[in-house]
């Protein structure tokens, strides 16, 4: 096995606390309702496809892209459309969403659900992309990019290396290293398809070291796969960073303000890859997903394979229920993930985890005063200056903040993290990004 | 009921007050050799500082700034012990409380309290008792080893006064106080401040701090190796004893500044290359100074100096960024 890589500049170790890293994924079940939205995805809107009292099947088309940028919808469920209106979302705004009352569970008869293994991949690369536009796939790490649009590279960019994003650096989260020990060939396998549609021959799948499990077996599968090689990366957050993996598996940078083919690469999640094998092979359009329920107040933390749509609280009851101790639930990971008011708001394409987190683990101490001891420049993997910017902003000194690079921020929030004074720098960051596309 | 936040919801559970703890902590294996070395007065002089300045903020935040109060953070021990590293044996306890006062309120709250601060507080606090009271700040017990009650020793001289005095053209012939040999000089067991004598002690300090991430090595090492590699120039160009780089590295000042005066966090550049900058810019004053000047010693003014040209380096040493490289 080769050397061990990683990012250079900046990056946080924070606890991992991976409970549920040998916990198997297992079946949600079936709730009751399940409220599917029509954006799960960066971009506009799907055109909803359906009407109240129509019947869906598992699988069934519900609503249709809108524009370049945007995604089909499926049904997760069998069963009548019995609501079509805007719900509240996870953190409380109103989203369009199509409510599906269960009944039964049939899947569309072009659904291919044997767990036979499929390794010839019988469609060409344009073939290859309509059938990840018709799945509805995006990006399942968090961001929720289209992944056709990501992968239709334009004509005038080269990309010559496809990495599959193996790292789930956030804490608690396991659904991706789960994913890589239980369906480790069809990931390869996804790889390779990926790789057609992009007319490359080179996939590196990338783990973080402290997934010891998958590490061994994926690379025991790449062995038999030409073109497909694993890389271990240090254990380091945001070493799962789109920009941070690119520059540890291949030492170049994206440029400012520029996308990941700009550097000859293609970054693609786990369950990204793995969604794209059962687009391909088994017919099967994006419905379901791997999430890991976890946090210090969750009473069975596991990993589940839930429908798109139901409520987070059928998870949360699932794993033993809200405890008294629990402050705050997360979608998502603790550094990157949303804090949600509202549990009754859908697992969407793009929730990697629930988290029932205590004050001990969440709870945030009060402001104290900047000592100057440089930890968030040290941290930041941009390079950027947390405090400069932090204190532009509560200056409103919006001019000077344009020489501070503020918009290359990826949000990851090592500066907030590490601060000694509680300083909500990423906060700050943030208010930076919109004050300057204000003034823009 | 459920709390809402901003991610992230994570936080390291290392905070200013805990850093700070490691501060007093790196301190304390030169706080027991001064002890054990200057005895008693040494215990008056650590216990008087440091309590004169917690007293001095408290009282000072209460009703002088009128605003909350800040010692919890345990800035305030660390200005004291420092302090009282910067200040012989002998030193009359009142003069230590107006040393504090200006250490605490002229040098740190009335710029805005801790992290607001230009100068480093304990060092504006010495070097003021240093111009007004100079005969006291110059007399130094002798270090008696383990003579606690030992409170009315000799005096002697610093290895810095006494090379300080060698005339340069007629070379080692005219010295007649004996310099002390090196184990000494690296043990403490030399005449000077409190603080400064054992380089064992402050190595030790130093290793603890790298070891908990709290400073880089960044300034230390190169502030001590810049002024290494002057007075090494100087030596085996004049041959004079003055310019011996090893007697100059192991006496004075230089090593409590470098480890923990220079790595003040308020008062040194944020970014590393701006480190580098200020650490260079340390030594090489330190080496003007010690040379140079009048005194002996150059630690204190090269880094107040340094400290004053910090927000100009913050302003133009820029960090770079992801994605300048094309």
């Amino acid at each position: 096995m080769c050397k061990i890589k990683t990012f250079s500049k900046g990056g946080i170790h924070p606890d991992k606390y991976k409970i549920t890293t040998d916990s198997p994924i297992i079946s949600a079940g079936l709730p009751e309702f399940v409220t599917i939205p029509v954006k799960q995805h960066i971009g506009s809107p799907a055109k909803i496809l359906v009407s109240v009292g129509d019947k869906v099947k598992v699988g069934t088309h519900i609503a249709d892209a809108d524009g370049i940028v945007s995604a089909d919808v499926h049904s997760s469920v069998s069963g009548e459309v019995v609501k079509i209106e805007a719900v509240e979302g996870g953190i409380g705004y109103l989203e369009d969403m199509i409510t599906i009352k269960v009944e039964g569970d049939e899947f569309e008869e072009t659904i291919n659900l044997s767990n036979d293994v499929n390794r010839e991949i019988p469609y060409t690369a344009e073939e290859i992309i309509n059938k990840i536009r018709e799945a509805g796939i995006v990006g399942m790490g968090g961001a929720g990019y289209p992944t056709p649009i990501k992968t239709s590279i334009p004509e005038d960019k080269k990309v010559d290396t496809l990495i599959v994003n193996g790292i789930e650096c956030e804490p608690f989260l396991t659904a991706d290293d789960r994913l890589m020990v239980e369906k480790a060939e069809q990931i390869v396998i996804g790889a390779k398809i990926i790789n057609k549609a992009l007319g490359i021959q080179n996939a590196i799948i990338a783990i973080d070291e402290n997934k010891p499990k998958a590490i061994e077996i994926i690379s025991k599968i790449t062995k038999t796969y030409v073109g497909v090689n694993v890389q271990v990366c240090a254990t380091k957050y945001p070493q799962g960073g789109e920009k941070q993996l690119i520059t540890a598996i291949t030492g170049r940078e994206v440029p400012s303000g520029k996308l990941p083919y700009d550097a000859g690469c293609l970054v693609q999640n786990v369950g990204t890859v793995f969604a794209v094998y059962e687009a391909i092979m088994k017919n099967k359009p994006l419905y379901e997903r791997v999430v890991t329920i976890s946090g210090d107040t969750c009473l069975h933390p596991a990993n589940y394979m839930v429908r798109i749509g139901t409520p987070a609280s059928f998870l949360i009851e699932q794993a033993g229920g809200l405890t008294p101790e629990t402050t705050q639930v997360i979608f998502g990971g603790p550094m990157m993930g949303i804090s949600a008011l509202n549990l009754n708001a859908p697992i969407t394409k793009t929730t990697s985890g629930i988290l029932l987190l205590s004050d001990a683990v969440a709870g945030k101490s009060p402001e104290t005063d900047c000592i100057r001891c440089g930890k968030c420049v040290d941290a930041c993997p941009i390079g950027l200056q947390p405090y400069l910017i932090s204190n532009l902003v509560q200056n409103n000194q919006i001019d000077e903040l344009k020489n501070c690079h503020v918009l290359d921020c990826i949000e990851c929030g090592c500066c907030a993290y590490i601060c000694p004074a509680h300083i909500p720098l990423l906060d700050y960051c943030k208010l930076a990004k919109m004050e300057l596309r204000k003034k823009n | 009921m459920l709390k809402i936040s901003t991610a992230p919801h994570f936080q390291t559970n290392k905070d200013t007050k805990g850093i700070m703890l490691d501060v007093v902590i790196a301190m304390l294996p030169a706080a027991l050799v001064a002890v054990l070395f200057f005895g008693f007065p040494a215990l008056v002089i650590i216990l008087t500082s440091t309590i004169g300045c917690v007293l001095i903020e408290y009282m000072a935040n209460r009703y002088l700034f009128k605003r909350e109060n800040s010692i919890k953070d345990l800035s305030a021990i660390v200005t004291g012990m420092l302090l009282a590293f910067n200040l012989p044996s002998s030193m009359p306890v009142w003069m230590i409380l107006i040393g504090a006062f200006m250490a605490i309120v002229v040098a740190k709250l009335c710029y805005g309290g801790l992290g607001k601060n230009i100068f480093n507080p304990a060092l504006v606090g010495r070097v003021f008792l240093f111009i007004s009271f100079p005969v006291q700040m110059t007399n130094w017990p002798k270090p008696n080893f383990m003579h606690f009650w030992n409170i009315d020793a000799q005096t002697s001289a610093t290895t810095l006064g006494i090379i300080k005095h060698i005339d340069a053209q007629t070379s080692a012939t005219k010295h007649v106080v004996e310099l002390p040999d090196y184990t000494q000089m690296f043990l403490g067991n030399v005449g000077g401040c409190i603080g400064e004598v054992s380089v064992l002690a402050l190595l030790l300090g130093l290793a603890y701090l790298l070891y908990r991430k709290i400073i880089s090595w960044h300034i230390p090492v190169i502030y001590i190796g810049t002024f290494f590699i002057i007075s090494f120039i100087l030596w085996i160009t004049t041959h004079s004893i003055q310019y011996d780089p090893l007697t100059n590295l192991l006496s004075g000042g230089l090593m409590l500044g470098a480890i923990f005066m220079a790595t003040d966090y308020a008062t040194s550049p944020m970014t590393i290359k701006g480190k580098v900058i200020f650490a260079i810019g340390c030594g090489l004053l330190t080496a003007i100074i010690r040379f140079y000047s009048a005194y002996p010693e150059g630690v204190s003014f090269a880094i107040l100096i340094m400290n004053a040209l910090v927000p100009l380096i913050d302003k133009y040493v820029q960090t770079k960024f992801y994605g300048q490289r094309r």
